[in-house]
C-alpha cells in the first residue's frame, strides 16, 4: 500500500531493510530465540549500514534521513524480529536522540557522534526493580561530590545493559523534591562501580540482550549531566515520546508479518477438500489482521511526521503504540489460529511473534498507562507544556549538509 | 579506468511462479521488480574494481522509466552515476536489438575499460546478451567470470568457472566480462547512499541521441519472435523405499535403481 507521505527515499529504505531482515535476521532468528542469544555481528551489520543513525544529522555522524525513516527501519526490522526493533528503540530513540534534544555540542561531539556511527552502542537506564511505569519511585542516587556526582543504585529490564558501551541514567538527585529530583547522566562502560549482567528466562524478545545494572559508588563528571540538575524526569519522558514511536512502529511489522503469513498459509493449507482461505471465519481473521495494519500505519507514519514538523506528539504517539502494540498481540494470536497445530509450533514464526508481541503491551507505558494518559488528555486533565529544548523538526537541507 | 556495468530489471524470482505466460508475453507483469540477481554480482564487481583500480564505474540500463529504481539500486551500492537507454522504438527488442542498443549507449556514453553483466537474466535466461554487446563493439569477451586477477598494461586476467573447475585466461581491453555468483557477495546499500541515489536524476539516451532507426531496434527489428510461452510442468515427487534383506542386498539394488530406471548415474 503507497502512502502520501512516503518519498521514493522512504520507499528504498523500506527494501533494503526488508531484505536485510530476510536474509540477515530471518534464517537465523529461531536458533537465536531459541538459544536466547544476541548476535552482535547483525548489529555490526546495522552499524555499517547506517541503521544506527538512521535519522541523525550527517554532522553528528547520521545518515540525515528524518523520523519517518525511522519508523520504517523500526517497522521492518521487527518484520523480521523484535531483537533488532529494541536494539534501535535504545541506541536511536531513547539515547541518541536525547543528546540530540538536550545535549550541548560538546556531548553530542563526545557521545552522539561515535554512536550514530555504530562505533558505541548505547541504552537506557530508567526501569529499576521497583519502579517502572511509576518513573518517580526510581532509588537510584546520584550525590555531587565536588566535579563528580556519585551514582548508587540498581537498573532493571534494561535492554542492550551487557552489551552498550554508553548509558543514559536516570538518578535522584533530590530525594525530597518528588519527579522534580530527578536528573540525567551519561555515563561510559568501564565507570568505577558499574556492573551489567543478562537477564534469562524472558516469554519473547529472546534475541534481544536485557539486563540489569547496579552502581556502587560510580563517580560520574558533572559534565555529563545531560540537560539541567532536575530536568531529568522531562528528559525521560521526551525519550519515551520518541521510543514509543519505534515501538508502535515494530508493532506494525508484527501485524504486516502476521498477515503476510496468514494469507500464504491459507491459501496453500487445504481442509473439507479446499483451501482454508475459502472459510468465512479465516477471512475474517484475516480482514481484522488488514484492517489493523492499515490503522496502525496511519497512528504510527501521523507521530512520525509530526515529529518531521517539530510538532509535540506525546498523545499521537501514545495513542499508536496503545493501539499498534494490542493489535500485534491480537493479529499474531489470530495468526496462530489460522496455523492450526503448527502454529503452535516453532516450526512456523508466528508462535514467536505472539511471545514477541506480548512484551511491547508491556514496556514504554503499559497499555493501562496509555489508557489513563489518552482519557486525561481528552477530559482535560493533562495539558502538555512546552519544553525547554524540544525535538528537533526535520530540516532536510541542514540534516544532509556535509561537514 | 572505468567499468560500465549493464544491468536489466527484472521480476523479484519470488514472485516468477505468479507470472501467467500471458502477462509475460504481454510484458505486464505486475509484481515487485528487483535488479536482476546475476547482475547484482556485476554491479558488485565493478564497484570493487573502481576500489581496485580507481576510476568510476557506470551503471546502465536498457528500458521505460521504472528502470530507474533498478539504476538507483546501483548507484545506493556505490556506482557513480547511471544512464538509461530508452525510446518507444526499443519496445519488443530481442537479444540482438538490447545489444545493439547497450553497445551504443556504452559507446555514446564514452566507452569503457571493462563491461560486466550477470551471466543471464532470471526472467529471460538467454545468457547472450553479454555475447551480443561484445560483438557490436568488436572487443574480448570473457564469460562464467568467477574472479578478476588483474586488469593491467591493457589486459585482463580472470577466472573462468567450468564444469570441473577453473581456468585462469588474459585478454586484451576493452573487455565484456559476464559473472557468476561466486565471484562476489554483494554489499548491502549504505542509507546515506540510498537517501542521496533516491534523489538522482538519470539521464535517459533515446534512439535519436544513439544513432539508430526503428528498423534496427524494436519488435521490427527481432530475429526471434515469442510464439507461444508455457508454464513448466510441476516437477514430479516421488519416494521410493529400496527394500532388501540385507544392506549389501539394499545397496545393490539402489545402485541398479539409479543406474537403469533413473539414469543419474
Amino acid at each position: 500500500m503507497k502512502h502520501y507521505w512516503f518519498t521514493e527515499e522512504h520507499e528504498m529504505l523500506r527494501r533494503v531493510v526488508r531484505e536485510f531482515s530476510e536474509q540477515e535476521i530471518r534464517p537465523k532468528i529461531r536458533e537465536l530465540d531459541a538459544k536466547e542469544e544476541f548476535d552482535r555481528s547483525i548489529l555490526d551489520k546495522m552499524g555499517e549500514m547506517g541503521f544506527l543513525g538512521v535519522c541523525i544529522p550527517v554532522r553528528y555522524g547520521g545518515a540525515g534521513m528524518d523520523y519517518l525513516a525511522l519508523g520504517i527501519v523500526s517497522e521492518m526490522l521487527e518484520w523480521g524480529d523484535t531483537a533488532f526493533r529494541e536494539t534501535i528503540s535504545v541506541h536511536v530513540a531513547l539515547n541518541s536522540l536525547a543528546i540530540f534534544q538536550w545535549g550541548t555540542e560538546e556531548q553530542k561531539e563526545k557521545w552522539l557522534i561515535p554512536q550514530a556511527r555504530g562505533e558505541k552502542i548505547a541504552c537506557y537506564a530508567l526501569t529499576e526493580p521497583n519502579a517502572g511505569s511509576d518513573v518517580r519511585g526510581i532509588q537510584t542516587r546520584a550525590v555531587r561530590q565536588g566535579d563528580v556526582y556519585i551514582l548508587n543504585g540498581e537498573k532493571m529490564w534494561i535492554t542492550l545493559a551487557d552489551v552498550a558501551d554508553h548509558f543514559l541514567v536516570f538518578a535522584k538527585t533530590d530525594p525530597e523534591a518528588g519527579h522534580r529530583g530527578i536528573s540525567a547522566f551519561l555515563v561510559e562502560r568501564g565507570a568505577p562501580g558499574l556492573k551489567t549482567g543478562t537477564i534469562h528466562g524472558k516469554l519473547g524478545a529472546r534475541a534481544s540482550n536485557t539486563g540489569w545494572i547496579v552502581f556502587e559508588d560510580t563517580p560520574v563528571p558533572a559534565e555529563n549531566m545531560l540537560g539541567e540538575e532536575g530536568e531529568g524526569f522531562k528528559i525521560a519522558m521526551s525519550a519515551l515520546d520518541n521510543g514509543r514511536y519505534t515501538v508502535a512502529a515494530g508493532a506494525v511489522g508484527v501485524i504486516r508479518a502476521s498477515l503476510e503469513e496468514s494469507v500464504a498459509y491459507a491459501k496453500q493449507r487445504t481442509a473439507f477438500g479446499q483451501p482454508i482461505a475459502n472459510f468465512q471465519l479465516v477471512q475474517q481473521k484475516i480482514a481484522l489482521m488488514q484492517q489493523r495494519l492499515d490503522v496502525a500505519t496511519q497512528l504510527v507514519y501521523h507521530a512520525g511526521w509530526l515529529k518531521n514538523q517539530g510538532i509535540r506528539n506525546t498523545r499521537e504517539t501514545s495513542v499508536a503504540k496503545w493501539y499498534a502494540t494490542e493489535a500485534a498481540f491480537a493479529s499474531a494470536n489470530d495468526a496462530i489460529q489460522i496455523h492450526g497445530a503448527y502454529g503452535y509450533s516453532n516450526e512456523y514464526n508466528v508462535e514467536r511473534y505472539l511471545r514477541n508481541a506480548k512484551g511491547a503491551v508491556i514496556y514504554e507505558g503499559t497499555s493501562e498507562i496509555h489508557t489513563l494518559l489518552q482519557a486525561q488528555y481528552a477530559l482535560g486533565y493533562r495539558k502538555d507544556k512546552p519544553l525547554r529544548r524540544e525535538l528537533p523538526a526535520y530540516d532536510p537541507e541542514e540534516w544532509t549538509r556535509e561537514a | 579506468m572505468k567499468f560500465t556495468v549493464l544491468l536489466k530489471q527484472t521480476p523479484d524470482t519470488a514472485e516468477l511462479p505468479k507470472i501467467t505466460p500471458e502477462q509475460a508475453l504481454a510484458g505486464n507483469q505486475g509484481v515487485t521488480k528487483v535488479v536482476n540477481p546475476w547482475d547484482e554480482y556485476a554491479v558488485e564487481e565493478g564497484i570493487r574494481l573502481k576500489e581496485r583500480f580507481g576510476g568510476e564505474t557506470v551503471a546502465m540500463s536498457m528500458g521505460p522509466d521504472e528502470v530507474d529504481e533498478a539504476l538507483k539500486s546501483a548507484l545506493a551500492m556505490g556506482c557513480d552515476r547511471a544512464v538509461r537507454l530508452w525510446d518507444e522504438s526499443f519496445e519488443g527488442s530481442d537479444v540482438w536489438g538490447t545489444a545493439l542498443v547497450l553497445a551504443k549507449g556504452v559507446e555514446k556514453d564514452g566507452g569503457a575499460d571493462v563491461i560486466l553483466t550477470g551471466k543471464m537474466s532470471v526472467d529471460g535466461n538467454s545468457g547472450a546478451v553479454a555475447h551480443g554487446v561484445a560483438c557490436k563493439l568488436g572487443v574480448s569477451l570473457l564469460t562464467q567470470v568467477a574472479k578478476i586477477v588483474d586488469i593491467s598494461d591493457g589486459m585482463i586476467t580472470v577466472e573462468r568457472l567450468l564444469d570441473e573447475g577453473r581456468e585462469t585466461v588474459r585478454a586484451p581491453l576493452p573487455a565484456v566480462v559476464s559473472v557468476v555468483k561466486e565471484i562476489n557477495e554483494p554489499r548491502y546499500p549504505t542509507f546515506i547512499r540510498i537517501r542521496k541515489a533516491s534523489r538522482a536524476k538519470i539521464p535517459v539516451l533515446t534512439a535519436a541521441d544513439l544513432g539508430l532507426s526503428p528498423d534496427q531496434v524494436g519488435a521490427a527489428a527481432a530475429k526471434v519472435k515469442w510464439t507461444e510461452l508455457v508454464k513448466p510442468p510441476a516437477k514430479k515427487r516421488e519416494v521410493v523405499i529400496i527394500e532388501g534383506e540385507t544392506p549389501e542386498e539394499k545397496a545393490r539394488k539402489l545402485l541398479d535403481y539409479l543406474m537403469n530406471v533413473e539414469k543419474v548415474i
